[in-house]
């Protein structure tokens, strides 16, 4: 039996609006995903930490703060860091085309914006954890 | 990676390899045996604690505050936070993390988030195996989170050396669960959102069935002393009464020490183990075998017409060439 694909949904910054995140959460659990929720507030340490300790597949991170070009760029260096740059890096928020394309130069996937269904996010991460090389795990 | 470079990783204390020897382990992957089997030896150092209840009851927070203690006390802490699976879509929303924080970033803390994947409880079957992990990777105590809902708790109790029992001053229900049986389960009660109105009437409830329990080997003075469960009262949020649940868990395994039900309870636990195993091999053997589950789907209609009996198919299927055999009587 495939085991469930394992994703980290996390809200870093200083913003307090987490709604998105929490919508985009539980479309995935129904989606068969294990949804590992970590609360508002977090910064790219604990992002990179829990996402270590949980084994994840995917993590991602709801930004509507206007910090992406950090969070996004600190988060993939701590993975880096920690060995795990296998990791999927997604997410979504306000943040306009230009920065999207910038970020996914650095290696951040792809990134969703307002109004984007979550049927779309279930696909995409679908498809990136079938096309990913075999883990052992 | 191979088993080899992992345990290599594993040894050198990368906490990447922790991580996925867990996966390894819960993902039941090629190899996961031999895993355990190498980081057996490891084993058996850590102080397990148990910590089930109802939901919301505020277990994670708990958790977290004794870690907390924990850590000031200089000892590190792995925690495995159990949590359901959607039996409907597989998924699950793993959210025990969020009371965590305060120990989250701390290099002598590990959590790890476990769905319980079908598993009956809620306990998740791997859940046991990770405590394992974590126990090997050299924790001094591993905490095992999970809710209750009936049967876990006796799970939970089994792979632990001390068992906690939240509650909170709404649970009255909870009280009529446990007269059915599983109060013997909790080493410890713990009543929590004190604060709130009731939780005096329900320490009260608790100590009362307890005392009922307790009456008739009153009677009879046996050695050891059985334990009695102390019924402790927290505001887990503000951190009020979590010197006296430590304490308590001391004291509790002070007992355990001393009246040599450590290492019983330890012993029982790997015969358990054990069974659990076997249980899983056999039912691997029956049933990876195609031609016995072709075979039990062609006696359906002599079952539905009540030509044969369920119990008759069952041994039939036990005799079968490259079956399990027939048990001796």
């Amino acid at each position: 039996m495939p085991r469930p694909i394992r994703v980290l949904v996390a809200k870093p910054g200083l913003d307090g609006h987490d709604r998105g995140a929490k919508v985009v959460a539980a479309a995935l659990r129904d989606a068969g995903m294990e949804v590992i929720y970590t609360g508002l507030h977090q910064t790219p340490e604990m992002i990179a930490t829990a996402a270590v300790q949980e084994d994840v597949d995917v993590v991602g991170l709801s930004i509507l703060s206007g910090a992406h070009m950090t969070l996004f760029p600190r988060v993939r260096e701590l993975l880096h860091v920690a060995g795990r740059d296998d990791i999927l890096l997604t997410g979504g928020g306000i943040i306009p085309q230009s920065d999207m394309e910038a970020l996914q130069r650095t290696g951040v996937g792809r990134l969703f914006g307002p109004g984007t269904s979550t049927g779309d996010l279930v696909r995409y991460i679908r498809e990136w954890f079938a096309e990913r090389q075999p883990q052992d795990a | 990676m191979t088993s080899a470079a992992l345990l290599a990783e594993f040894r050198a204390r990368r906490p990447a390899a922790l991580a996925r020897a867990i996966s390894i382990v819960e993902n039941r992957r090629p190899g996961f045996e031999a895993i355990l089997a190498a980081l057996y030896p490891s084993t058996g150092r850590a102080r397990r604690i148990g910590v089930t209840g109802p939901p919301g009851a505020g277990k994670s927070t708990l958790t977290a505050q004794l870690t907390s203690a924990w850590r000031a006390a200089g000892h590190t802490v792995g925690i495995v936070a159990v949590d359901p699976t959607s039996p409907y879509t597989g998924g699950a929303l793993l959210g025990d993390r969020i009371r965590m924080e305060a120990v989250a970033l701390d290099d002598g803390v590990y959590i790890r988030s476990l769905a319980t994947r079908g598993a009956g409880g809620g306990m998740s079957a791997a859940a046991a195996d990770a405590a394992d992990v974590l126990d090997a990777f050299g924790f001094d105590r591993v905490i095992i989170e999970t809710v209750g809902v009936g049967q876990s708790e006796l799970d939970v109790a089994q792979a632990t050396d001390s068992c906690l029992l939240v509650l909170v001053p709404e649970s009255g229900d909870a009280i009529q669960a446990l007269k059915a049986g599983l109060m013997e389960v909790a080493d410890l009660f713990v009543v929590n959102k004190a604060d709130r109105p009731g939780a005096d009437q329900i320490r009260r409830d608790i100590e009362f069935t307890l005392r009922l329990r307790a009456a008739p080997a009153a009677a009879v003075p046996r050695a050891p002393a059985p334990w009695t469960p102390p019924v402790l009262a927290t505001a887990a949020v503000t951190g009020t009464g979590i010197a006296d649940v430590l304490g308590a868990l001391d004291a509790h395994y002070a007992y355990l020490f001393e009246t040599g039900s450590l290492a019983e309870r330890r012993r029982a636990r790997l015969q358990a183990r054990v069974v659990d195993i076997v249980d899983r091999r056999m039912r691997e053997r029956m049933w990876e075998d195609a031609a016995a589950t072709t075979w039990l789907a062609g006696q359906l209609d002599a079952l539905a017409a009540r030509e044969t009996t369920p119990f008759a198919v069952a041994d039939a299927l036990l005799a079968r060439p490259g079956g399990l055999g027939r048990r001796t009587p």
